[in-house]
């Protein structure tokens, strides 16, 4: 299949239209209201060609190369005289109104409006007349909107509303006064608003946090980079100047993320500048004034008598580094037994199938699903964001039949229409803004054990041999698993955030069962706690609580606790008893928080920003992030070089490659994992990879206050790096590179030019190794369904305790970001409208609640419409610690 | 010579021919009756040969736009009939429609037959109210008689009618905006292909007439397409609403055979100018580029609208007199489709007001004599390069105004004011 581009030939994908591949093939066309994710609406006119019917044909027909489908031997001119006029028009046009007040336009520098201005060649103006004036709106803590800079392309609200489902978010009037925001001033609801300051073309919406610290995007060092806010690993790129971090922007993986990011994953990034930053040593609360030596370090613990405690959110080198320098013996993972428990389960489930997980961009293509006991849209907000994409898939194959293509967005959405495909949720819980609900076919709310026993009907109407559950739910298992099997590509979701084992072994039941019709089990998603919640898991190590257990039995006589607030995971008197009965502890963190603060040895750890590691996402991927920036104090390292120093060996590894060789000899799972980055050597034709694009100002003297001398960069053992603009122009695996940019293209759609089909890999391949594969075919070896009578009975007038999750407030990390914190709830305590009626509670109104007899906490009341009776919910985060499973009582006061 | 024929006219100062007794004792339903008699497609057959073109201002086929329905969709097919006229200079549907609504039902269930559509959508503009309460109460009537509903004249083909008031956007009357605006969304028109017939209403195939179009149904029905064709000129069937307005001495509506001379309506109909000389006729709404009096001699037809440069548009002329300021009328126009444009795609919803604010100064006294080329430039270039024919007919009158005033509008320039002394009401 091939077109014709100007004369000269193209290979071309006919289910493409010609913009797309003109972009593909690295042919400058300008555009503004097609998006790859978005596809095309044929508004904007800017990607005007000329195309003709035949070799003969020489007058052809202007066409919008967007709205064209790339048949075979069509024939097209970009360069065409009228074409080109045409495109400088539409510039012109857009320029009428536009402000031209690129120097004071947060927007400027990366502005595709900008680029697109350029590109079209559209010079003199022929106007002088006023331009019309709007009102802007505050949105929020995380967007600006300065609206008259809007070239009224649509692409907002087609992403903000179309894709991401979100309802505050519109087109007003008409004419040349069309207004994009809210119907009026307040915070944008959906959790991926923050997408809106990259899909927008010109800086309408901007980011408010980066607009706090100002600089350019040339000015900023970056480096490829994963979140560390959820357990879905999405590829980032953080941006720093002189010492901070300014911003986090997507980073393209065509197998994670796409496109986009979650808010939380966009601006949880200011706990990197947070004031509870630990950045020097201390050693019993007193800062350590000068350089801790590796022998002080040594000293400070005797060896033998120690345990580790890793953690979910330190780096799968750090957690290893740890294992290695207690032993495995003494080597803990940092969560709680039932955490650890869940996680365990879910690894096993994954290496040993036969059900797949899918990635994050293969959930979008899935087209029918069962959502068990997960609140996806709050602990992996990025997984509803695909399953919103996913509903699309069936009534989609409607536009196919009718010979529409699937990018051709408007009229696909005609015919979709209301439409949605099967998606089935059974949960405690759901997401405060039930985004996801609205969407479902059925929405079932019980509790964990219940959800657990639809899930096994499931199963079980999907395939006899499955053991059978107590029928409680009528036709419902059938009707679920009617649409499992009818589909092409069936998908189980579900996670620990129910935290019930049973909820998890149902949710594989199901995807196995799936294959019995089909051959080929169902694809298969849990969502895990945290950024690295399996990495660590696979490191092994016991829980939390046989930690405590060792040191109530005296076995140990001091702890070493990685990346760890042990008050987030346990209850705080167990916490108490285990660090007042340990002689010496060492934390190691970049953040101060309660455990910190009780330690005899405080060392400062580098955030993901300042080091480079590796986590493994809930996929069973495992990510590389690369350090971004050498923070100005040089006390700040990353965890395994403190732990290499506590050994006294600071050269045991040398940098970071030797240190996860030493991991791949011990542990085989991660064979594989350099192969998430590149060896520190490696070079592009003998120069390092600069962090920073080349017109970065002022490296050389931007310690001209304090030093006149020019500083050297900082070097860097840990990858091929540089902190500095020079070195390698052109990185040919695009995965490496630190930023997206071309010659013409300075906005993040320079993408384009990162991959040989747009939406598709990047050049030299997505980032990551996949560590968990099931073993093919593997008989599926099912579990058995909770029974109604083997449940203790509960203790009567006590409530279940389920945790709640926000996307704002219940991670760790991103909840110290000022726009964050400013969005997370206050404590409270959630009750369903039935509950909240029997007790006679109202809204707001204070309770005193005890979880398992513990002392009692007073929080006000919120009613949570779909919660089931007998539970109540407290929110993950604000309220500090609540196990899975507890039970308590609230009374009024 | 005999009676001209009438045909959606009949009944026009009828007393009280809205009422369906009335309309019945004057031979109404009959067409209905007898097209629920015939094999739909021997329907289409006769709308094929009647030629009737759209009466909404395209002027495509009524008869070949049914046929474009597919015939192995599944899915349910809707009649949508455009009664938003909204286009300046134009009030023939809203005459219709109060004065004989149950032609227009009568026409409906004729066309919803003939497309095997069970449901039919009237979509009124907002402001004719008497027009949509007539309608209504034609409706009302039909559906007590047993004429919509489940069983229309005992035939088991359910037929419902809803109405729909548009909100006052002229766009709205763009077939794939109105369906837009039907489904509740925003009133942009829709990128085509798909057509309209394919993915229509509700992403079902769907077939959009003007009110006129489908009240010309039963008659075709009752007395033959070839009848019907023979009324009118070859390849363009029928009578069709004629109107007249602005500086004429006898403005009005009337219904003639499709042929009758632009100069017969405007000098004889009409009367001539009210001044005293005639400067020039828009010919069938405001967008249709207007022609000067050397060039209206003319068959009033679809085709030699086209040959002359213009278009036929919706058949309503306006006149223009020697006291009319070229310059002012364009600015006038401009304004307004500067202000109707949706704002979806770029040459228009920018052009349109750039072409606008280049007139109004230029009226003002304040433009200068390059902004004239400035102006050609800027709005041809909206010709053809938009997503719905709003462009062109924004874009193509004043383009004409510009060309065939040309030495008016640079003398505004030159003068520095208006030498027709008009005050301009921007
Ligand atoms: C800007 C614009 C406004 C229109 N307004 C009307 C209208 O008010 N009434 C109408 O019948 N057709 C209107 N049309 C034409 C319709 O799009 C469509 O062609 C017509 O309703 C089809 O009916 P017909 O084939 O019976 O003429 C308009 C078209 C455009 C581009
Ligand atoms: S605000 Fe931005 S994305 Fe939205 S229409 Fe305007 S330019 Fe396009
Ligand atoms: S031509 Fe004008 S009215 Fe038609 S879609 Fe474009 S902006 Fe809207
Ligand atoms: S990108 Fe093709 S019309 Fe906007």
């Amino acid at each position: 299949m091939a077109i014709w581009i100007d004369g000269r030939r193209h290979e071309a994908d006919p289910e493409r239209n010609i913009l797309d591949v003109c972009l593909s093939r690295g042919l400058d066309l300008p555009y503004f209201c097609w998006h790859p994710a978005l596809g095309s609406v044929g508004a904007c006119r800017q990607c005007a060609v000329k195309v003709f019917k035949d070799d003969k044909d020489t007058r052809g027909r202007l066409a919008m190369a967007c709205m064209t489908p790339a048949k075979d031997g069509t024939r097209l001119s970009i360069d065409d005289a009228e074409a080109r006029e045409l495109r400088r028009s539409v510039i012109e046009w857009l320029m009428l109104n536009h402000p031209h007040d690129c120097p004071v336009c947060d927007e400027g520098g990366e502005c595709h409006l900008q680029d697109m201005t350029v590109m079209a060649g559209h010079l003199v103006r022929r106007t002088r007349f006023e331009k019309r004036t709007f009102r802007n709106q505050y949105l929020g803590p995380f967007v600006r909107h300065e609206m008259n800079r809007c070239i009224q392309c649509y692409r907002c609200v087609r992403f903000y509303a179309d894709h991401a489902g979100g309802k505050d978010l519109g087109v007003f009037g008409a004419h040349d006064a069309v207004y994009f925001g809210r119907h009026a001033d307040g915070v944008l609801e959906s959790a991926f608003a923050g997408n809106l300051v990259e899909v927008c073309p010109t800086g309408v919406f901007t980011d408010r946090t980066l607009g706090r610290h100002y600089v350019r995007k040339w000015d900023l060092q970056t480096a490829p980079s994963v979140c560390v806010h959820c357990s879905l690993g999405c590829n980032t790129t953080p941006g720093e100047r002189a010492g901070s971090l300014r911003r986090i922007r997507a980073r393209y993986s065509g197998a994670v993320n796409g496109w986009f990011l979650c808010d939380r994953g966009r601006y949880g990034y200011e706990f990197v500048n947070s004031e509870r930053r630990v950045r020097r040593p201390f050693v019993r609360g007193e800062a350590a004034t000068s350089e801790v030596t590796p022998a002080a370090l040594a000293r400070a613990w005797s060896k033998g008598r120690v345990l580790g405690i890793g953690s979910p959110r330190a780096s799968v080198e750090s957690n290893y580094a740890l294992a290695a320098l207690v032993g495995p013996e003494r080597f803990h993972q940092g969560t709680s037994a039932a955490q650890t428990a869940l996680v365990a389960t879910i690894i096993r489930i994954l290496r040993e199938g036969p059900a797949r997980t899918p990635s994050l961009r293969e959930v979008e293509r899935c087209d029918a699903v069962l959502v068990l006991g997960e609140d996806v849209a709050s602990t992996a907000p990025m997984l509803a964001l695909a399953l919103r994409q996913s509903v699309r898939r069936q009534p989609e194959r409607a536009a196919l039949e009718l010979g529409i293509p699937g990018w051709q967005d408007g009229a696909v959405r005609e015919v979709v229409g209301n439409r949605k495909g099967p998606l089935f949720i059974a949960a405690s819980v759901a997401n405060e803004a039930r985004e996801l609900d609205e969407l479902a076919t059925r929405t079932v709310r019980a509790a964990p054990e219940d959800v657990a026993r639809l899930g096994f009907a499931v199963a079980h109407a999907l395939d006899a041999s499955a053991p059978e559950a107590d029928g409680l739910f009528g036709r419902l298992p059938a009707q679920i698993a009617g649409a499992l099997a009818g589909a092409e590509r069936p998908l189980v979701v579900s996670g620990t955030g129910a935290g019930s084992e049973a909820v998890i072994q149902a949710a594989a039941s199901v995807a196995w069962a799936a294959g019995a019709g089909r051959g080929r089990a169902a694809e298969l998603v849990y969502v895990v706690p945290e950024c690295n919640s399996l990495g660590a898991a696979l490191i092994g190590g016991r829980s939390l609580a046989e930690a405590f257990a060792a040191m109530e039995r005296g076995e140990v006589t001091g702890a070493i606790i990685l990346e760890n607030d042990l008050y987030r995971r346990a209850p705080e008197a167990d916490v108490d008893a285990f660090l007042d009965r340990a002689g010496h502890v060492v934390v190691i963190d970049h953040l101060a928080h309660d455990t910190a603060s009780r330690a005899s040895t405080l060392l400062p750890a580098a955030t993901f920003a300042e080091s480079s590691g590796t986590f493994v996402n809930n996929e069973g991927r495992a990510q590389r992030f690369f350090q971004v920036f050498d923070p100005d104090s040089t006390d700040i390292r990353p965890s395994w070089r403190w732990i290499a120093a506590l050994d006294g060996a600071t050269d045991r590894w040398p940098n970071l490659d030797e240190l996860q060789a030493a991991l791949a000899r011990e542990l085989p799972i991660f064979g594989e994992i350099a192969a998430a980055g590149v060896p520190a050597e490696y070079r592009v034709r003998g120069a390092r990879i600069p962090r920073a694009l080349h017109r970065q100002s002022g490296r050389t003297a931007i310690t001209a206050n304090r030093e006149l001398h020019e500083p050297r960069p900082p070097e860097d053992p840990d990858s091929p790096f540089a902190f500095s603009m020079e070195g390698a122009p052109r990185v040919p695996l695009a995965r490496l590179a630190p930023e997206v940019w071309a010659p013409g293209w300075n906005s993040c759609q320079a993408l384009n030019r990162f991959s040989a089909e747009i939406g598709g890999a990047l050049l030299g391949g997505d980032p990551g190794v996949r560590l968990l594969e099931p073993i093919e075919g593997a008989p599926p070896a099912y579990f058995s369904p909770p029974r109604v009578d083997s449940l203790p009975e509960p203790p009567p007038d006590s409530l279940l305790v389920v945790a709640l999750h926000h996307v704002f407030g219940s991670e760790e990390l991103s909840a110290l970001a000022p726009g964050v914190a400013e969005l997370a709830p206050k404590p409270y305590v959630a009750l369903g409208e039935e509950e909240a009626l029997e007790r006679g509670v109202s809204e707001r109104e204070e309770v005193d609640l005890s979880i398992d007899g513990g002392p009692i906490l007073t929080l006000p009341v919120r009613i949570r419409p779909g919660l089931p009776r007998g539970a109540v919910g407290l929110p993950a985060g604000p309220v500090r610690f609540v196990p899975a499973g507890s039970r308590a009582r609230i009374s009024k006061r | 010579m005999t009676e001209p024929v009438k045909i959606v006219t009949r009944n026009f100062g009828v007393d009280r021919a809205w009422e369906i007794d009335v309309y019945e004792s004057r031979g109404g339903y009959e067409g209905a009756k007898k097209a629920l008699s015939m094999e739909p497609a021997k329907v289409v057959e006769e709308m094929k040969a009647a030629n009737l073109r759209g009466r909404g201002g395209a002027g495509f086929s009524a008869g070949v736009k049914w046929g474009f329905l597919p015939r192995d969709n599944p899915k349910p097919r809707y009649l949508v009939v455009n009664g938003d006229e909204g286009e300046p200079g134009t009030f023939k549907d809203r005459a219709l429609m109060q004065n004989d609504p149950h032609l227009l039902v009568e026409g409906i269930i004729s066309a919803c037959w003939a497309t095997g559509a069970h449901t039919a959508y009237v979509y009124i503009r907002g402001e004719l109210k008497l027009a949509w309460q007539r309608v209504e109460g034609a409706i009302a009537q039909a559906k007590a008689k047993g004429y919509l509903g489940k069983r229309p004249f005992g035939v088991d083909f359910p037929v419902e009618i809803h109405t729909h008031r548009g909100g006052g956007a002229y766009i709205c009357g763009e077939e794939t905006a109105l369906l837009n605006s039907l489904e509740g969304k925003r009133g942009e028109p829709r990128l085509k292909p798909p057509f309209p017939a394919v993915v229509g209403a509700f992403g079902c195939p769907t077939v959009v007439n003007n009110v006129e179009t489908i009240m010309n149904v039963p008659w075709i029905v009752l007395f033959g397409g070839e009848a019907f064709h023979a009324l009118g000129v070859k390849g363009d069937g029928g009578t069709r609403m004629y109107g007249l307005s602005g500086r004429v001495k006898r403005p009005g509506l009337h219904e003639l055979p499709v042929g009758t001379k632009l100069s017969t309506l405007v000098l004889e109909i009409g009367g001539g100018p009210l001044g005293n000389e005639l400067k020039g006729v828009i010919p069938g709404g405001s967008s249709t580029p207007v022609l000067l009096p050397h060039e209206i001699d003319i068959p009033f037809t679809v085709d030699s609208l086209k040959a002359a440069g213009s278009m036929m548009g919706t058949g309503c002329a306006i006149v223009l007199d020697e006291t009319v300021c070229a310059v002012r009328a364009a600015s006038n126009l401009a304004r307004f489709y500067w202000h109707e444009s949706c704002g979806q795609c770029t040459p228009c919803r920018e052009g349109t007001g750039w072409v606008h604010n280049i007139l109004a100064n230029l009226e003002a006294g304040s433009g200068k004599v390059e902004e004239v080329a400035v102006l050609l430039s800027a709005a041809k270039s909206i010709m053809g390069n938009t997503i719905c024919p709003f462009g062109d007919g924004a874009a193509m009158p004043i383009v004409a105004f510009a060309q065939k005033f040309h030495d008016e509008f640079l003398r505004h320039a030159t003068l520095k004011k208006c030498p027709y002394g008009g005050r301009f009401a921007a």
